[in-house]
């Protein structure tokens, strides 16, 4: 496994990684350094174009570009690249189904310090509403690397939900990604915790408080919302009876959302979603957040006991 | 210019109106006055101008056209039928449930549509994007974009405006369409965008301007823009809403509203030539 990273830092990697191997420019608004797109910048300068703090014309821009078959990384925070430019996604982006990928970092309440106008937990419920679009939420550094090599040989529009705090590895080497794909980290029985993103790990780790409790939850990984990789869902909810999503984004329209809105048209069971309770954050540190908003271990495992309670 | 390639182009122009009045009329809705406005300078850019193919819309090294002012479709559908994208007949389709014409230009389904356009300030940016993919690959064609002067309002488009000069996108050209009218009424009382010349040269471009219905200076304007380096060109383009149609001239009404029979008898009569 290896160390911790955020999957900001690892977007940046791997542009720098893949620039070779494929043809594509990158976008940012003034936050290079942030988004770490800056290191693409510093090793490629003739293919990065910083648009200036004007989120909505980077996005208009990015449509363009692709129309003439370059591919577009467009980078900013969460809040601005699906919040600020929603309508361009919708509209520049989305409509004609132009191959643009926006990699949003920043995501979540673990933003942290910077507080409730920066932490992005609608992000996911936005992008999701928006036909053809393809949303990415990696847990760790080798998923994100595979998320990006995975969106620039998908021909459509792609957002890349990314992080800023430092997550550990959740998957190991060799991990093969593909869009629309969960994966089950741990198997269980009782119950199924479903997570995304950084909160993937934390749900592992309730797993094994559950385990010494004698639950047996089985976990699975959702990198990708949108397609949501229904058939592991609904073979879940038929093997287990319960399901606990978990991510850091609001419970509203969410990962918990998508999951809600798939299960109950083909096999309902009891859901609980462990997420942003429909409420803004705050100045904190991340991990201040996480405990603040209940992102924690103990918190999911309580709520998973809750859930196999309420099975019929 | 030589008298028959201006009556050429005058009669591409007349075309292209009454390609707006068929559309608009079958449609019972869409936005007639932005589209006359704009029939003269289509009429130059896709005639004389631009470098395309109907033959082949998507030709890789074909100058681009992006309608910024997206709800002016009737007259670039009628300018591309004109041309031979598609068959003139078509244009009586606009808006109906089973026609390719949508109500607002969609790059997907409209052969020589560019950029799929509608919602105001996108499609200027969109402009800029294809402008510098241009640089970016050494590629030489050009981009042309007509925003409307009450589309000026959306901040998006100064956005743009400072991104076009940055870049140093001289293979980039702006129409203003300045008619004056917006759909509440006149764009000075509405919401004051103007002087659009004065800002577009503070924001570092190459500004000209011009009587949008004379194809001497259209034709001279864009002469100008080729010459230009290092900078985008705007070309403000001092229009009348409704141009060719009476009673359609310099009237704010005139903006979203189909004709109904007898006006449509009146302007197809007047655009026929058979007097007022």
């Amino acid at each position: 496994m290896a160390e911790k990273m955020a999957t900001r830092e690892a977007y940046g990697n791997a542009l720098v990684e893949l620039a070779e191997k494929y043809d594509f420019v990158v976008l940012d608004a003034d936050l290079a350094a942030a988004t770490k797109t800056g290191v693409f910048k510093k090793k490629y300068p003739e293919r990065f174009f910083d648009c200036g703090i004007a989120e909505g014309n980077m996005i208009s821009v990015a449509a363009g570009i692709a129309t003439t078959g370059v591919i577009p990384f467009a980078s900013s925070f969460a809040m601005f690249a699906a919040g600020r430019a929603y309508e361009q996604v919708r509209n520049s982006v989305g409509y004609p189904h132009l191959n643009v990928k926006i990699a949003a970092t920043h995501a979540g309440v673990t933003v942290g310090e910077d507080g409730a106008t920066h932490q992005c937990n609608e992000d996911i419920a936005l992008m999701r509403t928006i036909p053809g679009m393809i949303i990415l939420n990696p847990a760790d550094a080798l998923e994100t690397r595979a998320a990006i090599e995975a969106a620039i040989l998908h021909d459509g529009p792609v957002y890349i939900r990314l992080g800023r705090a430092a997550a550990p590895a959740v998957n190991a080497e060799g991990y093969q990604f593909e869009i629309g794909k969960g994966y089950t980290l741990a198997d269980g029985k009782d119950i199924t915790i479903v997570a995304t993103g950084y909160m993937t790990h934390i749900a592992l780790e309730a797993a094994k408080l559950l385990e010494a409790e004698g639950v047996s939850a089985r976990v699975i990984n959702m990198p990708t919302i949108k397609p949501l990789d229904t058939a592991i869902l609904e073979k879940a909810a038929r093997e287990t009876g319960a399901i606990v999503t978990v991510e850091e984004h609001s419970i509203v329209g969410g990962l918990g959302g998508a999951v809600c809105e798939a299960l109950a048209e083909s096999c309902p069971v009891p859901v609980t979603r462990v997420g942003v309770p429909d409420c803004y954050g705050r100045s904190a540190s991340a991990g201040e957040m996480l405990t603040f908003m209940n992102l924690t271990a103990e918190s999911i495992a309580a709520r998973a006991k809750e859930t196999i309670a309420r099975r019929v | 210019m030589e008298q028959v390639k201006l009556d050429q182009l005058k009669e591409i122009a007349r075309q292209i109106r009454i390609g707006v009045i068929e559309g608009t009329y079958h449609a019972k809705s869409g936005h007639p006055g932005g589209s006359l406005s704009i029939a003269d300078v289509l009429a130059y850019l896709y005639f004389e101008e631009m470098n395309i193919d109907p033959q082949n819309p998507k030709m890789p090294e074909r100058d681009r056209f992006v309608l910024s002012k997206g709800h002016t479709a009737p007259a670039l559908y009628a300018t591309l039928a004109a041309r031979g994208f598609f068959p003139v007949e078509d244009l009586k389709t606009l808006r109906k449930i089973d026609s390719y014409l949508q109500g607002h230009p969609d790059m997907k389904g409209t052969p020589g549509v560019d950029m799929s356009t509608g919602s105001l300030g996108l499609g200027i940016s969109a402009a800029c994007g294809m402008a510098l993919s241009a640089k970016y690959r050494g590629e030489d064609y050009r981009v042309y974009t007509i925003v409307g002067d009450g589309e000026s309002e959306e901040g998006q488009v100064w956005e743009a405006a400072m991104f076009a000069a940055h870049y140093k996108l001289d293979n980039l050209v702006a129409f203003i369409d300045l008619n004056g009218l917006q759909i509440d009424g006149k764009i000075t009382e509405v919401m004051n965008p103007t002087p659009h010349d004065e800002k577009l040269k503070a924001f570092g471009w190459n500004v000209i301007t011009i009587n949008a219905h004379d194809f001497e200076e259209i034709a001279a304007a864009l002469a100008a823009a080729r010459a230009c380096k290092g900078k985008p060109t705007a070309i403000i383009a001092c229009s009348v809403k409704g141009k060719g149609v009476s009673f359609m001239e310099d009237k704010a009404d005139w903006h979203g509203k189909a004709p109904n029979a007898d006006e449509y008898a009146q302007a197809m009569a007047e655009l026929n030539g058979e007097g007022k």
